[in-house]
This record gives C-alpha cells, structure tokens and sequence, in this order.
C-alpha cells in the first residue's frame, strides 16, 4: 500500500489577521506556520494505513524552501519520505499547483494506490486541487471524508452529511480528500522528530503555468461594527448575564 | 445566459444562488438532478453537456460541498479556472471576482481568465430568492463514483448546527472534566455543548462538538463562549450567531472584539454562578 498525502504550507493566524504592505499576503513576522488542519489528519491516516497494511507514505507539499519544515513535521508522525515541488513563496493557483503535482506522481517510480488531500486548505479553500489531479491521472475521487477503511482492492469512504453518512466505494487507485475529525492526529515524539530529521526530501523546480485565477489583492472583511457591553468581573456578573437571557427569553 | 446548478428547489443555499445569478445576467436557466443518486463527476459531464449546447457566459452553484464539488469537475473538465465561495463578481474577459479565504476571515479580489466562468456563490453573499423556482432536471452518464448508500447517525439531544444556545469551553477550561460546568450551563438552557480546536486536539472532546472552520458553523440566538481566546479559526464557525457572550480572564483576548456581552473573569467560577443564578431565577 503506497500513499501519498498532499499538505500545504499556512500561517497560524491567531486573533487578528494583518496584511502586508502590498496586500498579497498576510504579515507572517510574529506568525508560526503549520499545515492545514484537514491535511495534517491526511497525513495521520497515510501513516496509520500503511501500518496497518504495509508499504510507504510519502508527503508532497508545493511550496517555498521554509515549507520542508511542514514536511519534516508530518515525517516526524511517521510519513516516511518528502518531496518538496519548491517555488518561490508566491502563491500558485489551482491548476498550475495540480500540473505541478501530476507531474510529480507520474515521475515516481512506484505508482500511489491512494493519494490524500485535505478537502479545502485552510487559507485559499478553492476546493478542487485534488479533483484536478484525479482528473489528470484518470482516477475516482471522493471528497469531504470523514472515515476510509481499506476493502481488498477497494477504498470505502465515508462523507458526513446533514442527518447522516453518504458511503462511496471505489477501485484504488484513487484521489481522496479528507475533512479533520478523520482521526485525531498524534503528537510527534522526541525519537519521532529526530528520525525525521534523516529521512529523504526529493525536491525539485517545477515548470510554473501561468495563473488563471490571478490573485490581485486580499480585503479585510468589515467589521462587526459591534460595541461590546462588559457585564461585569468574575462570578459577581452572574445576575446580568442572567438579565441577558432573560431579555432572550430564556430564563 | 447564466446556468444555475441548483442542489433542489427549495435549497436554501441554491435559492442564494439564482438570486446572485439574477443580478449578472437577465437569462437565468436553473438546472438540477432531481432525486438521482449523487454522483459528483457523473453530474459535472452532464452540466458539461449543456455549457456546451447553451454557451452560457457564466456557470453557478451554491457554495456547499456538492456545488463546490460538482464545480470542480466542470473546471476540471472544461480545463477552466474555478473561483469557489464569491461574494461578487463582473462577467468580462477577464472577469473579476471578490471571494472568501480563510472561512470568511479574509477576501480576495482576484481576475479569473477563460470563459465561460465557473464559480459558486458564498453561503449568505445573498438574501435567498424568494419565489418559486423551475429547475430543468438533467439525467447524467453513468460513473463508477456514487453514493452507495446512507448511513443515518442517531445523535442523542441538541445537534450543534441547529441549537438556538450554544455553550462553549476553550482552552481554559484545562480538561476533559472540566466541561462539567459547560454541560451543566447547555443543559439548563436546553443548549448543545460545542469547543474548540485546541480543545478537540487534545482529545478533551470529540471532533463533532468543535466549532470552527474545520469543525461546525453554528446560528445559535446567543452564543456563550468559555475561556476562548478567538484565534480567526474559531470565529469563521461562530460568525452567524446572533448574539456572542464572552467569558474570559484576559481583558485583551481578541475574541471580545466579536463580542455583544463580555465578562471578565475564569469560567470555572463564572459559569457555574451563572447556573446557580439561574435556578434561583426559576426557583429551582
């Protein structure tokens, strides 16, 4: 069983979202980064499938050369290869990201029985990366899952619903994107990290095609607008905050 | 001519759609697949189809998870770029979108390039169209990607997306028991328990309480937030809650900045004040 799981590169953004001077991107000066929560449990069920069932995880990320940090983290869970498709920090869109990834899964010299993306990344969501890529290498691909158990030559994939679950079965290989909530992804561990720190990153430069959904500018949203009304200081703003739920009638 | 792709004539997010479409173009023609089984490549070939007979100029969804899906695979197919979740946008050559990022956190303004565009429409850019629509319902190819089945999930009490009360504990609240004084606050107002991603992480509660991007949207009459700090993850699942109360030590905490009420103090003596206040208020 070989998987590959894609992750990308994002800021951990905190309370308060500030944009660089030019407005292409958000001011990451006092940010760390990770990689987004969807992917960072993809990469949990790579490593649990193959230690289940046997074979290699492999994890791509297309990003610039900082994002081999987001690599070693995911190796530090017990992905056991990188390959890092480096740019230079400037946000590639959908389709030219895809092409860079197809190209990559076509050079490897064993083929992926499942690649795993997260359903959305946590900073552009533009959904459709992964449907990119499994259109290009001609495989089904389920999206948003939430449970994947492997069935003989079969993957069964799970999709949360309003009231329910959706059940897909389909031949692998195929392209999967998972939703957090999948597994609860474990902490890397000392040893972990260290033998990350050894395993093999294939990186390459690939050919960038021109944008087609051509970032312009990021706008904060307005904001709320709303005043806040302090009740009060510790369990003595009980009877007003009770007062409240009156008002809505709830008390 | 605009094509609509609408997930049923009476869907919320779909009526949003044919709203957003009516103010682009004059020529609005909805499509659907009726109550086929969902098949997401299979439907996108047949929308294909059509695009190619009508020659629309745009191409909507709703902005749910079979709209952006099913989109997907048109662009896919089509070899087109796709802008998902857009709040608005010009048909032009290129045409030019504002989206969402980071779960509503932040926009872009973006030029898409290719005709025709294919986008959805962000949940709530536009009040729902209000009358009755007619949806053409389209029959797809077969695809080897379909619903096999539906598993119902039985949930005991309040679920999350509907509750009108919402309680929740963050990181403060320090551990798995210590949501006791949260459970007790939902239960007396007939409210559903929600957290964090800090704090499903931990595993102090499971994956199905969190609120956030990645976990729930939630559109409760109020919202109690414990012991939460407001990181942009949080507030992109709690931003259609009517009202917010927060409850936090730190007076800086930028949850306060979304907040209509705010309490300073610990929630583990905060909260289980309010549910004493509570029931003497009820004389229980």
């Amino acid at each position: 069983m070989n998987v590959l799981v894609c992750v990308k590169r994002v800021p951990l953004t905190g309370g308060k979202i500030v944009l660089t001077e030019d407005e292409r991107a958000i001011s990451t000066r006092h940010l760390g980064f990770t990689v987004s929560p969807h992917e960072e449990c993809g990469a949990e069920e790579a490593v649990r499938l193959v230690e289940a069932l046997g074979g290699s995880s492999v994890v791509l990320t297309l990003g610039p050369p900082e994002a081999e940090e987001q690599l070693r983290d995911m190796m530090a869970i017990g992905v056991d290869r990188g390959i890092h498709l480096l740019t230079d920090g400037s946000e590639w869109d959908p389709q030219a990201t895809a092409a860079a990834i197809v190209s990559a899964v076509r050079g490897e010299p064993d083929a992926f029985d499942l690649i795993l993306f997260g359903n959305e990344s946590a900073d552009a969501g533009n959904y459709q990366v992964a449907i990119r890529v499994a259109r290009f290498l001609g495989l089904p691909c389920v999206t948003g899952v939430k449970a994947i158990s492997v069935e003989g030559s079969d993957v069964r994939c799970e999709q949360e619903v309003a009231g329910g679950r959706d059940v897909y079965v389909v031949p692998m290989p195929a392209v999967v994107t998972v939703k957090e909530g999948l597994n609860l992804p474990r902490y890397p561990s000392v040893p972990g990290r260290l033998r990350a720190k050894r395993k093999p990153v294939a990186a390459v430069t690939p050919e960038r095609s021109p944008s087609r959904l051509e970032m312009v500018r990021l706008v904060l949203p307005p904001g709320s607008g709303k005043q806040v009304e302090v009740l009060g200081n510790g369990p003595e703003a009980a009877p007003a905050v009770v007062g409240v739920l009156e008002g809505l009638g709830l008390v | 001519m605009a094509l609509v792709f609408v997930e049923g004539v009476d869907d919320e997010l779909s009526l949003q759609a044919v709203a957003f479409a009516r103010g682009i173009d004059d020529d609005v023609q909805l499509v659907s697949f009726g109550e086929a089984v969902y098949a997401p490549a299979g439907w996108a070939r047949a929308i294909v189809q059509e695009i190619e007979q009508g020659t629309p100029s745009i191409v909507l969804a709703p902005g749910s998870d079979r709209g952006n899906e099913v989109m997907a695979h048109v662009s896919a197919i089509l070899d087109r770029p796709f802008a998902a979740n857009c709040t608005s946008l010009t048909i032009g050559e290129p045409a030019s979108v504002t989206r969402v990022r980071w779960g509503g956190s932040l926009l872009e303004e973006a030029l898409v390039h290719g005709s025709p565009l294919v986008a959805t429409v962000a949940p709530h850019a536009v009040a729902a169209a209000s009358d009755a629509i007619d949806a053409r319902t389209l029959t797809a190819p077969e695809d080897s990607v379909a619903v096999r089945e539906r598993v119902a999930t039985v949930s005991a009490g309040v679920s999350l997306a509907d509750a009108d009360v919402v309680v929740s504990g963050g990181r403060g609240v320090g551990s798995a028991e210590g949501f006791a004084v949260i459970e007790e606050l939902a239960e007396l107002l007939g409210g559903a328990v929600g957290c964090s991603r800090a704090v499903t992480s931990a595993g102090w509660r499971p994956h199905t309480d969190q609120v956030g991007q990645t976990g729930t949207k939630i559109s409760p009459e109020i919202y109690i937030a414990c012991g939460i700090s407001g990181a942009t993850q949080h507030m992109a699942g709690c931003k259609g809650a009517k009202k917010l109360l927060a409850i936090n030590p730190d007076a800086e905490a930028s949850i306060f900045a979304s907040a209509d009420y705010a309490v300073i103090g610990d929630l583990h003596q905060v909260v289980p004040a309010i549910s004493a206040e509570i029931r003497k208020a009820r004389g229980t």
